[in-house]
């Protein structure tokens, strides 16, 4: 008898329904107990709290991949250092990898506390127009380990939404730890309370990769969550000695371009390898500052232009359609 | 239960694949180490206990096998030019390569629970097990649910920056 969880998958109501637990399909479910307990996902009450708190942020951009260590976090600063560069623009960096936080250390925070004020807690701000929030502001060392369950990482991220004062912010990203868990759902189920304008899916060349990252646009898909487009990361090298270019992750199955092409997604862009990259992100500095003329900054630069215009006519058509 | 007793009893050593980071090598690893210890002589098992990104059946290129049952539980997939690698993963489960799991915690625990003590492992002298990366569900699942057995160790994978 071949064994599948072909039954739980398709017909599971989802953990965070009315129907979580009681459903046919949920008898014999390792989960059943869980769900009809109710202690599976955020509450609708909740949401709405959140609704009021998110009101005054425009654009919401969730940075996803299947996949760890493609640089979705390299991605989420840069794009938050992109998009900041815009003075009047008022940018606002959400990191909810609970268990390992890239982000402080990425946009030279490291060492910076949250402060709390009457309406809340207080982001980090980089610059006057850049805010950053993280769990790792919250730990008292930086090697301290957050060893939490998903119902403990689900209330921080809550928390990070409700009573974090972000003021009025024309762009939140989001970065998020690599997986479908309970980040993922949970930031999907209490952002529902604003408008998400989509998701950037992070992949690297190889097939390893890209598995990982189709199963990740099959979760954009099950959560209606809109894809924005995917970004290749590290997608050749060219030597800066013999100017030789080499494939670190070879494409042995097309790479992204074909991925996307099957699954009809954009493809944002391919951002070349660096080690400049990640030179500026271990010192916490701008990439995009620090080597404006290498042809990762120029591919990093066209992305994030890409994701403006996206996101700006998004708001131009729901303005037409009120 | 007599088939905790059962399904490891016969494992001699027990060795976790852990980083904190993504995308560092602990699949890659994981595979090589079976790849090296079988290549030693020994009989070597990996369970593979990402049940997002589970990317040991396509290392091993057996993606497309299915999982089976017998009496002492479900039989794991055996891989390698002798078929002598014994491998599960949740790979094997899916409908489709391209199905997400999107599981919270709980829904996991239970099936990494399942995995260690439901899979007829048989007389191996190592079980590799492989995890996603982070400090979280599977990690403390994994641990708790080996820990009555023989719990080796622990190698850790990074890369330098």
């Amino acid at each position: 008898l071949a064994a599948h969880l072909s039954l739980s998958l398709a017909e599971c109501p989802g953990t965070g329904s009315a129907q979580a637990g009681r459903a046919a399909a949920c008898q014999g479910c390792p989960n059943q107990g869980l769900c009809a307990a109710g202690a599976a996902g955020p509450d609708p009450a909740e949401v709405a709290e959140l609704r009021a708190r998110l009101r005054a942020v425009r654009h919401t951009v969730l940075v996803l991949s299947g996949k760890g260590g493609v640089g979705k976090s390299t991605f989420s600063a840069l794009l938050a250092h992109g998009l900041a560069a815009d003075e009047t623009k008022q940018v606002a960096l959400l990191d909810i990898d609970i268990c390992g936080p890239s982000i402080p250390k990425m946009m030279g925070l490291e060492g910076e506390q949250v402060h709390q004020s009457g309406s809340g807690w207080s982001p980090v701000y980089v610059e006057e127009n850049l805010g950053v929030m993280s769990v790792g502001f919250l730990l008292s060392s930086p090697d301290d380990a957050v060893i939490w369950r998903g119902p403990k990482k689900n209330g921080l991220i809550k928390q990070f939404l409700r009573d974090v004062d972000w003021g009025e912010v024309d762009y939140l990203i989001v970065d998020t730890p690599p997986g479908t868990s309970d980040e993922h759902l949970s930031i999907v189920q209490y952002l529902s309370a604003t408008h998400i304008d989509g998701a950037v899916i992070v992949t690297t060349p190889q097939e390893v990769s890209l598995q990982d990252v189709r199963k990740e646009i099959n979760f954009c898909r099950k959560v209606k969550l809109p894809i924005i487009g995917v970004v290749e990361n590290m997608s050749g090298f060219v030597c800066p000695k013999c100017k030789n270019e080499s494939q670190i992750f070879p494409p042995t199955t097309g790479g992204a371009e074909k991925m996307c092409q099957n699954l009809s997604v954009s493809l944002l862009g391919k951002v070349p390898l660096d080690p400049q990259i990640g030179n500026s992100c271990d010192r916490g500095q701008s990439f995009l500052a620090e080597a404006p003329e290498s042809p990762a900054t120029l591919s990093y630069r066209n992305i994030i232009q890409r994701i403006q215009e996206y996101c700006e006519q998004q708001h131009l058509q729901e303005e037409k359609i009120m | 239960t007599l088939a905790e007793r059962t399904n490891l009893a016969g494992v001699q050593h027990i060795v976790l694949v852990l980083s904190g980071k993504g995308g560092v090598g602990k699949s890659t690893l994981s595979t090589e180490l079976a790849l090296a210890l079988r290549s030693a002589g020994k009989r070597v098992g990996i369970l593979d206990v990402d049940l997002c990104g589970p990317s040991i059946p396509r290392m091993l290129r057996v993606q497309d096998s299915a999982v089976h049952q017998c009496d002492s539980g479900w039989v794991p997939v055996f891989v390698g030019q002798d078929r002598a690698i014994a491998l599960m993963s949740i790979g094997f489960l899916l409908e489709r390569p391209d199905d997400a799991v999107v599981w919270r915690g709980p829904k996991k625990n239970a099936l990494i629970k399942q995995f260690v003590t439901d899979v007829a492992w048989g007389d191996l002298d190592f079980l590799i097990v492989d995890t996603p990366p982070g400090t979280s569900d599977e990690h403390i699942s994994a641990v708790e649910a080996l820990r009555p057995h023989r719990l080796l160790g622990a190698v850790l994978v990074t890369t330098p920056q």
